[in-house]
Parts: structure tokens; C-alpha cells; sequence
């Protein structure tokens, strides 16, 4: 089973303070969606809202277009997966997965059947008779992976929940999860603040922050033009470079130019740009590593982060800001050597005083 | 081969935080002392002045088992024995069940939820005289609240305090207000031990009100529950003070609990022994009334 979920103009209050503001977003059946943001923007509200564990103050929720808001949460079909999974921890770990079905009045041999099927595709057969207690973080996960698809519902409501597996099962995990999307070819709306579970999973992310949404869009679309600066900051690691810049026009494209007098040609059409401050992004991969150059684009080397196969670079300029650059992974500098930075203009950002992103024709495109 | 000196050296070497300190002992010393002289030494004592014939002014001539001899032949010891079951069951199964209801009604953040919990805890503070006298201006014939309430209804009240068939129930019920208020704290703070997430998970799982407390709520208490019951026992087999306040133990030793028994023989009888005796046996009575619920309720758990 699959379901298109709709939110419209969603607003949720805790007293005073205001979570969610006017949000509204639609799903398509099947879609795998990440809601990302930073800690407490509202994520898990969101999420317990259309789960029915949290009331709506205005606006509605619907599944396949029916109104579902004022439901109880069990009659409205999806299944939820916890941070803390929430396992019932008096019962086997069939009777957690048997306790929604039976008190539906399902069919015991339907139940066991789902159970059987369940089990054999989460590998947990042969925990089927152990109590929560008796099983590792890892087992209890999938535990809790299993309740929800005996349920077979609409959707799958999943909130941060690789947050407490160690790096290696995280990672394994996230890779089976978008497997038991494809067979499963069922709705997903997971949420999490780590940007890498966001890139990896999503068919498309939903970028929160400060009561709304910030940006929706497919991966490298978020990656590649992130709408706002608020967007090009969260998403991508380490995160881009930001240069306070003034503008003026060459052919029709921007140049963006520090006080310290660096000159960066960019590939961002000048059209409906006005004259003022702005700030130029540019990520890691797009600040290359050269030899000491005698302009205002050379610095000193701060801190090295060797990661393999490549090898990031903070440098701090002679205006005391600091960038990231990128070099290969056997790359020869050390700490306090004095290096040069050379720019890929043509894949900046343009941020406004406002936040709003200006993209080159380019980026996105390699 | 291991050189059982060098072994022991180096074991020295390395540090167990855990290992046993005698030092950290002194810290338990002062109430162990206590616990010896006031608790275990009267236990003995008493013991050893069970199987003597003694009175107040001397301990006379080991008897071996004649105290407890006496005992079973005396009639009003065995009828004391009967009324403190009786009592047992009325109390204990009442208090773990109502203090339990209790709490799941005041399991919640209103402000009307808080009176109401120190409304209900509030009894337990008072002593028993107070209580008693509470409950005899309830019970009292004619002119107590429980005849007003009748006679309103043009009926007449039963009388709690004289008529032998429900003489107990009346002591009973006056307990019942007074410890009411231990049991219900000990549900309500099990109740917000249980993670809010797994009724949530509950929710989603289509459970009603009903699975809900059956198969989530009333597991996750159950050590509570066990707990709740043997405190209670311990304590109504106990019963003295009501039962001498309120009924001075009749109609007719009806409400003779062995406590009342214990102190008539050895304190106004001055039969020393022969109370010692009636002592041991309670402490065996309690001792296996709680050991059997503890044993029961673990087997089950483990199952
Ligand atoms: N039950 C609640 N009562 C009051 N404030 C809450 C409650 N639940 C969440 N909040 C607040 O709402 C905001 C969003 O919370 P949440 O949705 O949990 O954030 P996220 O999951 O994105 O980290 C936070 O500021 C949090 O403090
Ligand atoms: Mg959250």
C-alpha cells in the first residue's frame, strides 16, 4: 500500500511559541522524503502531526486526498518508527509486531504470515522470541523497522532513527532502508538532521528551518542550487565559504570583488541584480590548492584535515578570513606554509542581504 | 606454573575500584549496631523466651514447645489468628486494588489531579487515634454521620462498631481511608516511570483505552504491584491500634487481631512466654505470607 500525503498551511503552537507557520507540502505516493534542519526547527512536530501524535492548529493533513487531521492516529493507516524505537518492553518481539494487527481483529494466520515475511526480510527470525531487553541497539532497530511493515500501511513516518547506531550499523542501515524502499515501493517520510542520511536516502529533501520551509528539491539540486544562504550553509561538508563581496558586471556576469581586492569572475547572469552587499559561496571543491601566488588569493595554512582521498584546507587570507580549499589526498602542505587559492568562479553563489541564492547557468551541471 | 606469591604481587599492582574496602565498613557500622540491638537481639530473645514459662519479674523453667502448646489450645488465639486473615484479606486486595485505580484517575498534570492526590495522601499522616476518632464519629450509633446519611434515607445505618458480622469490616474500612494514600503514590510514581513513547507507539498501533492498560500499563507496573501487596501485608498483619481503639477487640473477640491477642497475654496477663510464643508464630505468618507472594509473582514473571 502507498499513499500521496498533502500538508496545507499547516500552523502548530506550543503556547507561545510558534513551531510551524503556514507550511505546506505535497508528496507523491511512493516518494522516499526527508524533512532536514538543524535541531529543534520542528522536524519531529511536523512529522507527529500527520502521525496523529500531536494536534494541528490550523491548516490540514491528507492522505490520498482525505482529511485525516482529525483522526485518531491509529485510524489513519501509517506506521511510525522512533528515535527510541519504542518497543513494547514486556513483550517478545513477535508480540511487539503482532500487537497492531491483533488489535485490528487480523486473522491469526495473516498475522503470522506477515510476521514470517517480515522477519525473513530484516534477517530477525530468530530473535522472534526474545524481549526487547535481550537484544542489541542494532536488532532493536530493525525490531522496530519490522512492527511498522507488518502494519503494510499507507506511509512510513521514520524520526532520526539511525540517531543511536554506531557509525558502521548507521551506514549499513541507511543502505538498507533505501532497499526496503524499492521493494517496499511505499511512501517514506523520514527526518533527520544529518545531511549525508538527507543526500543519500531522499528522492527529494525538504530543507527546514525557523518555522518553515527553506527549500524542497532533489539532492544535487539542493546540493548544486541551494535556494537559500540559509540552505547553502546546512547542506555539504565542510560547509561553503562564505566572502563578503561587492558586485559590478562584465559581459552580463557578475564579478564579485572583497575589500582586500580579490577578484572572482563568476558565471551568475547579472539580470535583476541591484547594486549592494553581497556574499559569495563557494564550496571546498571549488577552491583549488596552488603554489603561493603574490595577490590578495594566498594565506596561511591553519588546520589540515586529511580525509583520503582528498585533503581539505583551511587557509586563513591576509584579511583574516578563512576558507576551505580542497587539495589531493597525498597533498604535501603543512600547518603554517603559506599557500595560494585559486577560485572556480564559474560554480559561485550569490547570496543577498536577504538570504535569496543567485545561481551561474552553469551550476548544476557538473 | 603460576608463582602464587608473584601473583598475588602484581595483582596488588593494579587498581579495583570495586574490590572490598574494610574502611567503607565504619560508614554502615552505626546502623548496624542499631539493627543488632533493637532488631535481631529482641528477635532472639524473644525466641529463647518463647520456649521458657515467664512472667515479668523472672524467667522461669524451659518448657520446650508448652508456650506454643498452650497456644493452639487456646481458643481466643486461634479465633485471633482467623480475624487477623480476615482482616489480611479485606485490607490488602482493597488497598492494592483501589490504590492502583486511584492513581491510574490521578495519573495526570491537572491542577484538580494534584489537589485530589494530596486529598487522598493527606490520611496517612494522621495517627491512628485520630483516625479512629474520625471513624467512630462515623460509625457511631444514632447520632454519627453514616446514621445521618441513613436516616435521611429513612433507613438504618449497620452497626459497624457492635454487630459481630460486620464489626471487621468496619476496622477494615477505616484502614482502607488511612493507608490508602502509600499505595497510590507507589502506582503513580510507577505509572511516570513508563516511557510516554511506547503509548504512543501504542496509538499508532490501533490499541483502544482498554489494551492499552491491559497490555502496556498494568506489565509495566507488575513489580510495583507485588511490591505494593507484600508492604501490605507486612503491615495489616500488624494490626493493633484500630482494632483496640475502635472495638476494644469484640464483640465477642470477633476482632481480635493476634497483636491484641500478644498484648493481653503479655502485657496485661503478664504471660510473658506465652506472648513470645503468640510473637514467633505472626513473625512466621508474615514471613511466609510475603516470601510466598515474592516466590509466586517471580516464577510467573520469569515465565
Ligand atoms: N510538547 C512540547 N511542548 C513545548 N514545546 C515543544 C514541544 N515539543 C516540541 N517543542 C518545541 O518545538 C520546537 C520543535 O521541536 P521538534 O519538532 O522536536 O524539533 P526537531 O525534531 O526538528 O529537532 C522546539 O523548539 C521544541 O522545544
Ligand atoms: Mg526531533
Amino acid at each position: 500500500m502507498t499513499a500521496s500525503i498533502d500538508i496545507k498551511n499547516v500552523t502548530k503552537r506550543f503556547g507561545s511559541l510558534t513551531v510551524l507557520d503556514e507550511l505546506s507540502l505535497s508528496i507523491p505516493a511512493n516518494e522516499f522524503v526527508v524533512f532536514l534542519g538543524p535541531s529543534g526547527c520542528g522536524k519531529s512536530t511536523l512529522l507527529r502531526m500527520i502521525a496523529g501524535l500531536e494536534s494541528v492548529d490550523s491548516g490540514e493533513i491528507l492522505i490520498n486526498g482525505e482529511r485525516i487531521d482529525n483522526q485518531p492516529p491509529g485510524q489513519r493507516g501509517v506506521a511510525m518508527v522512533f528515535q527510541s524505537y519504542a518497543l513494547y518492553p514486556h513483550m517478545t518481539v513477535g508480540d511487539n509486531m503482532a500487537f497492531g494487527l491483533k488489535n485490528i481483529s487480523v486473522e491469526r494466520s495473516v498475522i503470522d504470515a506477515r510476521i514470517a515475511e517480515a522477519a525473513r526480510m530484516l534477517e530477525i527470525g530468530h530473535l522472534l522470541d526474545r524481549k526487547p531487553g535481550q537484544l542489541s541497539g542494532g536488532q532493536r532497530q530493525r525490531v522496530a523497522i519490522g512492527r511498522a511493515v507488518v502494519k503494510e500501511p499507507k506511509a512510513f513516518l521514520f524520526d532520526e532513527p539511525l540517531s543511536n547506531l554506531d557509525a558502521a550499523l548507521r551506514t549499513r542501515t541507511r543502505i538498507e532502508l533505501a532497499q526496503l524502499h524499492q521493494r517496499l515501493k511505499s511512501t517514506m517520510i523520514f527526518v533527520t538532521h544529518d545531511q549525508i542520511e538527507a543526500m543519500t536516502l531522499a528522492d527529494r529533501i525538504v530543507v527546514m528551518n525557523n518555522r518553515k520551509i527553506e527549500q524542497i528539491g532533489a539532492p544535487m539540486e539542493i546540493y548544486n542550487r541551494p535556494a537559500t544562504r540559509f540552505v547553502a550553509g546546512f547542506v555539504g561538508a565542510p560547509a561553503m565559504n562564505f566572502l563578503p563581496v561587492k558586485i559590478r558586471v562584465e559581459d552580463g556576469l557578475v564579478t564579485a570583488a572583497t575589500d582586500a581586492g580579490l577578484c572572482i569572475k563568476t558565471a551568475i547572469p547579472s539580470e535583476g541584480l541591484a547594486a549592494g552587499d553581497y556574499e559569495l559561496g563557494l564550496r571546498s571543491e571549488h577552491v583549488r590548492i596552488t603554489p603561493p601566488t603574490g595577490d590578495a588569493a594566498e594565506g596561511v595554512v591553519d588546520v589540515l584535515e586529511r580525509l583520503g582521498e582528498r585533503t581539505l584546507v583551511y587557509v586563513r587570507l591576509n584579511d583574516g578570513q578563512q576558507i576551505v580549499g580542497s587539495d589531493s589526498g597525498d597533498s604535501r602542505v603543512s600547518v603554517g606554509d603559506r599557500v595560494g587559492l585559486a577560485f572556480e568562479g564559474a560554480k559561485a553563489h550569490l547570496f543577498d542581504a536577504t538570504g535569496k541564492a543567485w545561481h551561474g547557468r552553469e551550476s548544476g551541471h557538473g | 606454573m603460576a608463582d602464587p606469591v608473584n601473583g598475588n604481587a602484581r595483582r596488588a599492582e593494579s587498581v579495583d575500584i570495586y574490590a572490598p574496602q574494610w574502611r567503607n565498613f565504619l560508614f554502615v557500622a552505626p546502623y548496624l549496631f542499631i539493627f543488632a540491638a533493637f532488631l535481631v537481639f529482641p528477635l532472639f530473645w524473644g525466641i529463647w523466651l518463647s520456649f521458657h514459662k515467664a512472667d515479668t519479674f523472672s524467667s522461669g523453667p524451659f518448657i520446650g514447645f508448652g508456650n506454643y502448646a498452650r497456644l493452639f489450645r487456646d481458643g481466643i488465639f486461634l479465633q485471633s489468628i482467623w480475624n487477623t486473615f480476615y482482616f489480611v484479606f479485606l485490607t490488602v486486595p482493597a488497598l492494592a486494588l483501589i490504590g492502583l485505580f486511584l492513581a491510574l484517575c490521578l495519573n495526570r498534570q491537572t491542577r484538580s489531579a494534584a489537589v485530589l492526590r494530596t486529598l487522598f495522601f493527606s490520611s496517612s499522616v494522621l495517627s491512628v487515634t485520630i483516625v479512629t476518632l474520625i471513624w467512630r464519629i462515623v460509625y457511631i450509633p444514632d447520632m454519627g454521620l453514616l446514621s445521618m446519611i441513613y436516616g435521611f434515607f429513612g433507613a438504618k445505618a449497620p452497626a459497624f462498631l457492635s454487630d459481630p458480622d460486620i464489626a471487621m469490616i468496619g476496622i477494615a474500612i477505616a484502614t482502607i481511608w488511612w493507608c490508602i494514600g502509600l499505595p497510590m503514590m507507589l502506582f503513580l510514581s510507577a505509572l511516570q516511570q513508563i516511557p510516554q513513547d511506547i503509548y504512543e507507539a501504542a496509538a499508532l498501533d490501533n490499541a483502544n483505552r482498554w489494551q492499552t492498560l491491559r497490555s502496556i500499563t498494568l506489565p509495566s507496573i507488575k513489580r510495583t504491584f507485588v511490591l505494593v501487596v507484600i508492604i501490605q501485608i507486612v503491615f495489616q498483619f500488624q494490626l493493633f491500634g484500630q482494632a483496640w481503639l475502635m472495638t476494644k477487640g469484640g464483640p465477642n473477640n470477633l476482632t481480635k487481631p493476634i497483636v491484641l491477642y500478644i498484648y493481653n497475654t503479655a502485657f496485661q496477663r503478664w504471660d510473658i512466654g506465652l506472648g513470645a510464643a503468640a510473637s514467633e508464630i505472626l513473625f512466621l505468618l508474615i514471613l511466609v505470607a510475603a516470601m510466598a507472594q515474592f516466590l509466586l509473582t517471580r516464577r510467573k514473571a520469569d515465565a
